[in-house]
């Protein structure tokens, strides 16, 4: 198993290195000069000149492809262009905030998500199905950060229930808890929508596999088929849907921290993107980069927990 | 050698398609939700086309005294920040809504298809680095990868649609490729490739053909997602620059006036909502018609 990891964790590389390679192109085929977009039309040449400098752009562009690996490889993302401080320390204070968020929403989502599937694919074709799956389409319908608003409004604008604006930092975990909740019901609830259909037709098959109507023919009660018989197999399609999944709640999050004002990853890359920022940017961009691949090897590795012939592979 | 086998297949071939069709068409019919979903987008498509008849006013004209008045007869969802009808600007930006919508899935469509093609078909190096690029590219998230390009394109409608189209090739790509595959060892393929037909043709007249319905099942699918990363984008402030009406940039705006005045952000978000559950439950009866284990 530790080799089969140290394995899959080699292999991470040359993916990580591809997604690198295209930030990088894709930052750089901006048209017209970063400098000028940074400060205006009406910069002086000395100005310009100083920023591009500072920026590495007066180097050939295969040194500051270079100057960028090798930055990468030391830790260091580069400052940012506005506010001058290195964009790590600005990544770093707020990614507590994205993890936290993403975390419960992954619990939401699954803790819904699978017993609603399940129980539309058992009740097949029934009201209960139709019900499930229509629900489900509406949810996959609504981008976050409508479900987010229609919440803010009833829970917080007309109950008062939880506060519209979730800033509230770690020292307080109660209150903190208290601020996420809406947040991380509007990122849940979408990525609830696609656990649910995911699960629906994964069982499907199962359903209709030999096994479980030989064991539903020999008499044994219809739950413990369902939990011993088709979810176990049917949670190995599901595991290796997550990464999809975890993708899913990466590009919610941008909307719901946008929608509830949350500090968080999201928030500092739609602040970057509008400040013109283009280095920040960038190191929120490799920073993803980075949990993608991750999630992506970690799944894999769920994967060949919950399925032991995959490891012979 | 060419006349005898098209002698002998012209006969069976046109019913076959006519009848093939018309068991898709029962099947989609029998499909209420694809049905009832199909006339929505009818609707939606036409609430477009016609919105200068149907919209009570001007959606760009402002009126400062009349600010963010509720709703009344004249204007039956009130009034935003800068006094224009909320309900003629919700009709025409189902105009942008669609715009974008359709010709992102078209433009990326088209690239991302022949990107899958040609992988699938050449295989070799060709395959390992086009494919290799659409799973990195596949592997982030549609709005950080629009907000990206936007970022690096600048506003306006069709850098949007550009940025959004962006996001579809590798989608479309992956399901062209996969499709590709199996078709290239089928015995037509090889057949024609024997007679010494040129690849180009083989893949035009033979390949495309034969990926085709699969593709604009997903199409439908798809532009329900390109719809909703516009208004996600927009309402970042990425999109259509203001004052051209869209629906996400005034769910932005109206989210100051949340409490006091709803209807400026919930009322568009309904349009919203409503267009791409149209797309997507059209998407999922056509699904359902190709892939009936999939369905009901």
């Amino acid at each position: 198993m530790l080799r089969f990891i140290f394995k899959r964790l080699l292999l991470g590389i040359p993916t990580l290195f591809a997604v690198l390679t295209i930030i990088f192109l894709l930052m750089r085929v901006a048209p017209g000069d970063p400098a000028y977009a940074v400060l205006g039309d009406y910069a002086t040449d000395d100005a310009v000149a100083a920023l591009r400098t500072q920026m590495g752009l007066d180097k050939p562009v295969w040194q500051q492809y270079l100057d960028y690996l090798g930055g990468i490889l030391q830790g260091d993302l580069g400052d940012s262009l506005v506010t001058r401080q290195p964009a790590w320390i600005q990544i770093r204070t707020v990614l507590p905030y994205t993890l936290e968020l993403t975390a419960a929403a992954i619990v939401i989502a699954l803790a819904i998500g699978i017993p609603a599937g399940m129980l539309s694919a058992v009740r097949r074709n029934t009201f209960v199905d139709y019900f499930v799956r229509v629900i489900s389409l509406a949810g996959l319908s609504a981008p976050a950060f409508y479900i987010g608003l229609l919440l803010m409004y009833f829970l917080s604008a007309k109950a008062g229930w939880f506060p519209a604006i979730s800033t509230a930092g770690f020292d307080d975990p109660l209150e903190n808890l208290h601020a996420l909740v809406l947040p991380a019901i509007t990122l849940g609830l979408v990525e609830t929508a696609y656990v649910t259909r995911m699960t629906r037709s994964v069982m499907l098959n199962v359903l209709s596999d030999d096994y479980v109507r030989t064991a539903r023919a020999k008499g044994l009660p219809s739950r413990m088929v369902m939990v011993r018989h088709a979810l176990r197999p049917g949670l190995v399609p599901i595991v290796a849907l997550t990464g999809v999944f975890v993708i899913g709640l990466i590009g919610g999050s941008v909307l719901t921290e946008e929608v509830f004002a949350r500090p968080g990853l999201g928030k500092l890359m739609v602040g970057a993107t509008t400040r013109r920022d283009y280095t920040l940017l960038q190191a929120i961009m490799v920073v993803y980069a980075l949990i993608i691949v991750l999630v992506n090897i970690l799944v894999d590795i769920i994967y060949t927990l919950v399925d032991p012939r995959m490891r012979k592979r | 050698m060419t006349a005898t086998p098209s002698v002998t297949m012209a006969p069976t071939a046109p019913i076959a398609v006519i009848s093939e069709r018309r068991r898709a068409w029962r099947a989609f019919a029998r499909n209420r939700s694809a049905v009832v979903g199909l006339m929505l987008v009818i609707l939606i498509i036409l609430v477009a086309v016609f919105a200068p008849v149907l919209a009570p006013h001007n959606p760009l004209t402002q009126s400062v005294p009349n600010r963010l008045e509720g709703p009344s007869r004249d204007y039956l969802l009130g009034r935003d920040a800068y006094g224009r009808d909320v309900l003629s600007r919700i009709i025409y930006g189902t105009r942008i809504a669609l715009q974008v919508g359709i010709f992102s899935v078209l433009l990326g469509g088209f690239a991302g298809t022949a990107i899958g093609v040609v992988a699938g078909y050449f295989g070799g190096k060709t395959e390992a680095v086009l494919m290799r690029l659409v799973d990195v590219l596949l592997a982030f998230p549609d709005l950080i990868m629009g907000l990206l390009v936007m970022a690096v394109l600048g506003p306006g409608l069709g850098k949007l649609i550009l940025a959004i189209a962006f996001t579809m090739i590798p989608r479309f790509a992956r399901i062209a490729y996969g499709q590709t595959l199996v078709l290239k060892e089928r015995e037509f393929v090889e057949a024609s490739h024997a007679l010494g037909q040129r690849t180009g043709v083989i893949l035009y007249r033979h390949i495309a053909p034969n990926i085709a319905g699969e593709l604009v099942v997903l199409a439908s699918l798809w532009t329900a997602s390109a719809i909703r990363l516009e208004a996600s984008l927009s309402f970042i402030g990425l999109g259509v620059p203001p004052p051209t009406p869209t629906w996400g940039q005034m769910i932005r705006e109206g989210t100051v006036y949340l409490s006091s005045l709803p209807l400026l952000s919930l009322a568009p978000g309904v349009a919203l909502l409503l267009t791409v559950f149209a797309f997507n439950l059209v998407g999922d009866g056509l699904r359902d018609v190709l892939d009936p284990r999939s369905g009901k």
